[in-house]
């Protein structure tokens, strides 16, 4: 919202600079985006910026009030005039091409002279025919035969507006030769008002807590006016049929009006407000809209009374009826688009049918117009919500529709009718009907909170006296009472019952809407107190209370370890987008199984169809990503610890299952000059992978067994189990599944594990061995087996063999050939004996040796090679 | 005899001299020292020397080999003095030629800037709390005092979950922001003592998400981490005090920052903190958009709604709460200019961190 700053200071006295101003605003929590300065210079002295600022200044010397005192014709050129001027020092000869001026070329001297912002020679103004805001300076030169030197400026000149079209016509009052700053020099402040205060989106609500932050006094619009027409009761009636909906609705009525444009001075004001003068009836209620913050609306009476009479023979006077739309009722909206309505759409009807969307949109039929000279001058009070969900349904986000639809006390509707028919009167004339027409069935409860000084510093931390918690409320017009305590906080039959507490009843002034009752009221005026004293002032302390119980996240920590040990090995991690489309995960499946039939949860407002449910499989996701990158970098070797969402066993809300997805394709290593091992990665290099992070979680009883799956190759895939429950499969990617994403040649392996199986076997303790003191003794072992036969039956073997005796045993070679035979492979394996006790002899070695092969070659089948 | 014993010990020398390498050496050392070597042969042919001069045969037999060991001492040594020198003078390498590349990972700049989160809140005593990204609108507004027709739960802020039964003022939705978890964690304490609740202070990290047209500004999911501390004795003051410390520990000891008024409708009092912008000093410029100021955090006293809806009365406790974008914290201390960078897992972007 933009204020002029000029407007506030009608109602309250600032005396600190502009962006100290600005400041305080901003931490009172009217947030002051921009500060727009018109005509003064930005950033006057040594102020510090608190925003962001703009602007053109005016020179005071240079740019002054001027007087045009004729307009003559231009000798060669038609579109151009030229003006006798007088500059408060002498009188220039000044050309130009304002339209604005031909009505008064060659009419010789004026009876009122008009008033002009005048740029004198040396002036420096913004060039209004180039794009932007840059200034130039006036100089000397022929245009047209003719010297010029200076010029009546544009608003476009001034930084005021985008207007071109014609120069500047002041109001008469203005001083001639008055620098043009001081008299109408301004400055706005841009203001992002959040929803709870909504009260201050309005000149008073923002002059109103100036005055509270800086204990300045707050003055109020005049509301005296000259009712001199006849009384207006019985010339309308209204008929309120939900109060819910529509708690008050008041009439003025003015007549016999003139439309024209309003003074200048005014439709500056508007403008930089941000609204767009109309003439002087549009632009008092927008006025009084934006200047009390209760919209109006007006009607041409004319026409309700004609309607009326259509209706009803012998009625002269219209019955204004409010209530909800029929569904699907229609209303042309004064933008003249013909409306289908909702039965939550508050309207304004009379006898014949309806007029406006209440709070919304006036209706094209009683919209005043050119013709139209008494007006009916309506301010009312509508339901918050039904206003909200009219502006959302109807996409008529107006300025009215704003403030209603964060609610406007209805206190305001008098006070802005008579505001509106004020200005109407002043700036078209006519006469006010006596009295106004009000009908207020449902009057709001202004709450009472009872608060303490004691409840500011358990909210707050800071001590405040009694006195200074009243002088902060009631500075934004709260209502204090100190000692007493009402029996039930807003009955009407209040008791007064002594307290001995230092207790302050408070209860809220009638503009607002925000404050509530009880220990909520509390944190409301908790947060009013804290603002006015000032957030900046209020101290910063560290925490003192008990620390809670001490419980960590041991699920976390985990699966923070194991991102730890993937980055570890090398590996990227990524986080991908959990919205997908069942079409993009189904790619991650080969085309020979069953489809993923598993119930997707569907977003019922998807931004796009790609991205319209939340993912089955977190590999689908990587695969993207392998995707994405395969065209930037040969060797991708990443990992994601996220979750899936499955429908639950148990009520309507999904299982978040974390899964850890790994992917590798590439070389190994990318060739470099010292000769790196660039083969392309296999599922070996996978498993190492798997197996040192399983193991660096310290989990026991690993095992690796051929599985099928349906993203993998039916060859190359293991299922991994942890003491016999399976938690994750890996493998080569099944080719027909990498046909489907634009993949490079090499393998791509990958991992899907669950994270929550991995975590709950993650043992608390484990234990450390001893370092032996008893040398060891290595030895090679090379057994042929068939080809079929897994190397881990062979493992298995040695180790339930060996015993405790054999502590390590690694298998350092598998040769396949024409020596050992086919369908054959040897396995070269290299143990380690040890026997923590005594040394080991040769002996010893020997014969455990023999009972190794023994037992391999019967149970096996192996047989030692060479 | 020891003329022969001369004569060998004359040939050892001589052939002593002219071994240059330490192979040579050692088959210098076989050939004349060995088993088979002249002066082996004379010790084992000491049989045939006649008794009398058996003595002094021997003694100069072992003297010829002691001297032989010797010679062949100094010149072992000699030999690898010159192949020290000769390696030091000689072998240079090209230093700068490039290391063998090991590939290092990463963790995502998400995961960095929450664990840094993580840490600093840690040390103030918070601990972690996780809970669902799915949640009902109960959680994710009702108790969070987001009444009815709150602007921030219109359609095109939430996302919903189209539900097979209709789930009435109930609907299913992805978390808009991390608070439900304030009220599971609340209600999670307040079971274990519902007479005397024990304090709460937790952080809550995870996804979120808005239904917000992709741009460089907005994504439409977004990490966020609430914090939420509830006691006998949490002040507005502490809440300063405890986010301030934290934009320090984030953004600088020397950063300032300011707490102005805002609204939320779960805390009462509301504030956002700023800090001052650490890339234009306050002067104003792209990243603080000419304000001088960072928007980094809002936060604000628990709201009494929100306290009761946890199990906790709100006449005995008190509480503050807060929440953060770890991407947007990411962003402006790395000058990022597009949030879509995140998700898109770029390597050319993920590498960098
Ligand atoms: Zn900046």
């Amino acid at each position: 919202m933009k204020v002029p700053l000029s407007w506030i200071k009608e109602y309250v006295d600032i005396d600190l600079s502009i962006e100290e101003l600005g400041r305080r605003m901003t931490l009172a929590g009217l947030e002051v985006e921009e500060i727009q300065y018109v005509g003064y210079p930005l950033l006057e002295g040594d102020q510090r910026r608190e925003a962001k600022i703009s602007g053109f200044a005016w020179g005071p010397d240079q740019i002054v009030v001027g007087a045009i005192l004729e307009v003559m014709p231009h000798p060669d050129a038609d579109k151009l005039v030229l003006c006798k001027l007088d500059d408060g020092e002498q009188v220039h000869t000044v050309l130009t091409g304002a339209p604005n001026l031909y009505e008064f070329k060659g009419a010789g001297p004026l009876d009122t002279p008009l008033k002009v912002a005048y740029a004198r020679e040396g002036a420096t103004i913004i060039n209004a025919y180039e794009p932007g805001n840059n200034p130039t300076t006036l100089k000397r030169k022929k245009i047209r035969g003719v010297e010029s030197y200076s010029m009546a400026c544009s608003e476009r000149e001034l930084g005021i507006s985008d207007e071109h079209e014609g120069i500047i016509i002041l109001d008469d009052d203005a001083p001639v030769g008055a620098p043009l700053v001081d008299y109408m020099g301004d400055v706005v402040f841009d203001i992002a008002i959040t929803p709870n205060f909504a009260r201050d989106a309005n000149v008073i609500g923002v002059a109103r807590e100036i005055a509270a932050i800086t204990g300045a006094e707050l003055s109020y619009p005049d509301l005296d006016i000259p009712m001199d027409g006849p009384p207006l009761e019985g010339r309308v009636k209204i008929e309120i049929t939900d109060p819910n909906l529509n708690p008050r609705f008041v009439f003025g009525l003015i007549e016999n009006v003139v439309i024209k444009p309003s003074p200048y001075k005014v439709q500056l004001r508007l403008k930089l407000a941000g609204m767009r003068p109309i003439d002087a009836l549009v632009d008092a209620t927008n006025y009084a809209m934006l200047e009390l913050g209760e919209p109006l609306h007006a009607f041409d009476y004319d026409v309700l009374v004609r309607r009326a009479v259509r209706q009803v023979a012998n009625l002269s006077y219209p019955t204004i009826i409010t209530r909800p739309a029929e569904q699907g009722e229609k209303l042309v909206t004064l933008d003249d688009v013909e409306r289908t309505l909702d039965d939550f759409t508050v309207m304004v009807c009379d006898q014949s049918g309806s007029l406006a969307l209440a709070g919304v949109m006036g209706g094209a039929e009683s919209e005043i117009s050119e013709n139209t000279t008494n007006i009916l001058l309506e301010g009312a009070a509508w339901n918050i919500i039904n206003t909200r969900r009219t502006v959302i349904s109807q996409n008529l986000p107006s300025e009215a529709a704003y403030r209603f639809s964060r609610g406007v006390h209805p206190e305001m509707a008098p006070k802005g009718v008579l505001r509106g028919l004020k200005l109407m009167h002043e700036w078209a004339g006519g006469t006010i009907a006596q009295g106004l027409v009000d009908e207020y069935p449902l009057p709001p409860e202004d709450p009472t909170v009872e608060i303490t000084a004691d409840d500011v510093r358990r909210w707050l931390g800071i001590e405040l006296s009694v006195k200074e918690i009243v002088g902060i409320l009631e500075s934004l017009e709260f209502t204090c009472q100190l000692g007493i305590r009402y029996q039930e906080s807003g009955t009407s039959d209040k008791t007064l019952i002594p307290d001995t507490q230092s207790l302050i009843t408070v209860t809220t002034p009638d503009h607002r809407l925000d404050i509530s009752t009880g220990v909520i009221g509390k944190a409301d005026l908790m947060e009013e107190i804290a603002r006015v004293y000032g957030y900046d002032r209020i101290p910063e302390t560290r925490l003192s209370d008990d620390l809670p119980p001490q419980r960590g996240n041991d699920e976390l920590e985990i699966e923070e370890a194991l991102r730890d040990l993937l980055a570890g090995l090398g590996l990227q991690e990524v986080i991908t987008h959990r919205m997908t489309s069942s079409e993009r995960e189904t790619r991650r499946l080969s085309p020979d199984t069953p489809p993923d039939d598993a119930p997707y949860f569907t977003l019922a407002n998807p931004i796009t169809p790609e991205r319209s449910v939340l993912r089955h499989s977190l590999l689908a996701s990587v695969l993207e990503i392998v995707e994405r990158n395969a065209r930037i970098r040969e060797r991708i070797a990443i990992f994601e610890i996220n979750p899936v969402f499955l429908a639950s066993e148990d009520g309507d809300l999904p299982d978040e299952t974390k899964q850890l997805v790994i992917v590798l394709t590439g070389p190994r290593a990318l060739a470099d000059w010292a000769g790196a091992d660039t083969s392309p990665m296999d599922f070996f290099d996978l498993k190492g992978i798997v197996d040192s992070t399983l193991r660096g979680l310290h989990l026991e009883d690993i095992r690796y067994e051929n599985a099928e799956h349906p993203s993998f190759h039916p060859g190359k895939c293991a299922r991994v189990t942890l003491g016999g429950n399976q938690i994750g499969v890996m493998g080569e990617l099944h080719p027909q599944v990498k046909g489907n994403y634009d993949l490079p040649e090499t393998p791509l392996l990958a991992a899907d594990f669950d994270v929550t199986a991995i975590i709950n076997a993650v043992p608390t303790l484990f234990d450390v061995t001893s370092i032996p003191s008893q040398p060891p003794m290595l030895e090679d072992i090379a057994l042929i087996v068939d080809e079929s036969l897994p190397a881990a039956k062979v493992e298995a073997l040695i180790r339930q063999t060996g015993g405790r005796t054999v502590t390590n045993l690694r298998l350092f070679d598998i040769y396949r050939g024409e020596q050992i035979g086919a369908g054959k492979k040897s396995l070269a394996y290299s143990l380690t004996y040890q026997n923590p006790e005594r040394t080991l002899t040769d002996k010893d070695a020997a014969k455990l040796r023999n009972k190794i092969i023994k037992r391999l070659e019967r149970e096996l089948g192996a047989q030692l090679r060479g | 005899m020891l003329d022969k014993l001369d004569q060998i010990k004359q040939d050892a020398l001589d052939a002593l001299a002219s071994a240059q390498d330490e192979d040579a050496l050692e088959s210098w050392r076989v050939a004349y020292l060995g088993r088979s070597s002249a002066i082996m042969d004379v010790f084992k042919n000491m049989g045939g020397v006649p008794q009398e001069e058996r003595g002094a045969v021997g003694r100069a037999a072992n003297q010829v080999k002691q001297a032989l060991e010797a010679a062949f001492t100094e010149k072992t040594v000699t030999l690898r003095e010159v192949a020290l020198q000769h390696s030091l003078s000689e072998e240079r390498l090209d230093v700068t030629l490039p290391g063998r590349a090991i590939p290092r990972g990463r963790l995502h700049p998400t995961t960095q800037t929450l664990r840094e989160i993580y840490r600093v809140f840690a040390d103030m005593g918070f601990q972690i709390y996780l809970s669902r990204e799915v949640e009902t609108d109960e959680y994710n507004f009702q108790l969070l005092n987001f009444p009815l027709h709150h602007p921030a739960r219109e359609m095109q802020d939430t996302f919903h979950i189209v539900s097979e039964e209709d789930r009435g003022d109930n609907p299913l939705l992805l978390r808009a922001h991390t608070s439900p978890g304030q009220i599971h964690a609340m209600r999670e304490y307040a079971a274990t003592d519902p007479d005397n609740p024990p304090p709460v202070r937790i952080i809550l990290p995870g996804m979120c998400y808005r239904y917000e047209q992709v741009s460089a500004r907005y994504e439409s999911q977004f990490t966020q981490v609430e914090g939420l501390a509830v006691g006998h004795n949490i002040t507005f003051s502490d809440l300063k005090g405890t986010l301030s410390d934290f934009a320090r520990r984030i953004f600088g000891q020397e950063v300032r920052s300011r707490f102005r008024a805002s609204h939320f409708p779960f805390t009462e009092p509301s504030a956002e903190m700023d800090i001052e912008c650490f890339l234009c000093g306050g002067d104003g410029c792209s990243v603080c958009k000419d304000a001088g100021w960072l928007e980094i955090l809002g936060c604000g006293m628990v709201h009494p709604i929100v306290l009761e809806n946890g199990g906790y009365d709100p006449e005995r406790y008190t509480g503050f709460a807060f929440g953060m974008g770890p991407e947007r914290i990411t962003m402006l201390r790395h000058r990022i200019e597009d949030i879509r960078y995140f998700w898109a897992n770029d390597m050319r972007f993920l590498e960098q961190f």
